[in-house]
């Protein structure tokens, strides 16, 4: 076996096997901690195909923003000692029964057709092609979704200000006491 | 690509990622936790489009910008739902799905 060949099944075994504690553990910290793994897990695949922005983007946005962000509305949420109650087994069956059977198709999908691996040299991906691709107006370009995402990350922040603020009457209430 | 690993591999690892992130979607009752589940499903999805575009088409550059506006949709998918989180926990003090049933302002 390849060093490379380790390395993905690691990384494979780390990413199915934290995926599942996230869903199934009863505890919701350790459930957010396992997210993580399999996040990180997910960049260490990124490094390996060799897109080291996406993979530092994957790091930073996802295992240090997002997973900061659920746990700290886990601590303010819930108690971290509290346990959740065992899924029923029928909705447990039933769940499993439609996951799997999805997946085995969804897998005999794949394996019945043969992709061809392009074998051409791989296109270098670093930061100067990346600002100039985001920023071009011409073919190959990205200027469009770019503006339209960053649009979308203003709003959906002031979206969250609005929406996680006390209202007037709270705000009120408390001037009052 | 990674040498000795073919394409088929990583899109079994995502197709396995994405239906826990379905069983965890169907079977969790805690707002977080479901978050949590579309967090994986979202993932999934960014893996197979990386690992199409290095396998299948390594002279283009498509489907990593195309997860990099995944990433960004998914931190402002997960700030407003946190945000909503924490204003039904502030309204009913409790964020379970079964016990939050009413709408009204």
């Amino acid at each position: 076996m390849e060093g490379s060949q380790i390395m993905f099944a690691i990384f494979g075994i780390a990413i199915i096997f934290f995926s599942i504690v996230t869903v199934t553990s009863r505890k919701i910290l350790r459930a957010a901690v396992s997210l993580f793994f399999v996040l990180l897990s997910t960049a260490g695949i990124y490094f390996m195909l060799n897109f080291q922005f996406l993979a530092a983007v994957q790091l930073t946005l996802y295992a240090g923003g997002i997973v900061v962000l659920i746990i700290f509305s886990i601590l303010l949420t819930s108690q971290i000692s509290h346990k959740f109650e065992v899924v029923e087994l029928k909705k447990k069956i039933f769940s499993a029964i439609a996951s799997i059977a999805g997946a085995m198709l969804v897998i005999t999908t794949i394996l019945s057709f043969t992709f061809k691996a392009d074998t051409a040299v791989a296109t270098e991906v670093d930061m100067k092609v990346i600002g100039r691709t985001l920023l071009n107006t011409g073919e190959n370009g990205f200027i469009l979704p770019f503006e339209v995402i960053s649009v979308l990350l203003v709003a959906a922040m002031i979206a969250a200000i609005v929406v996680a603020r006390k209202s007037h009457d709270e705000i009120n209430d408390i001037n009052k006491q | 690509m990674i040498s000795g690993v073919p394409l088929e591999y990583l899109l079994i690892l995502a197709t396995i990622m994405f239906f826990t992130g379905i069983y965890g979607f169907l079977t969790r009752r805690n707002l977080i936790t479901i978050l949590m589940s579309l967090e994986l499903i979202l993932n999934s999805v960014n893996i197979n489009f990386v690992a199409f575009n290095r396998y299948l088409f390594p002279g283009q550059l498509e489907g990593h910008f195309f997860s990099l506006f995944v990433i960004a949709v998914a931190a402002s998918e997960a700030a407003v739902a946190i945000a909503i989180i924490i204003n039904i926990y502030r309204r009913f003090s409790t964020i379970n799905v079964e016990d939050v049933s009413e709408m009204k302002y």
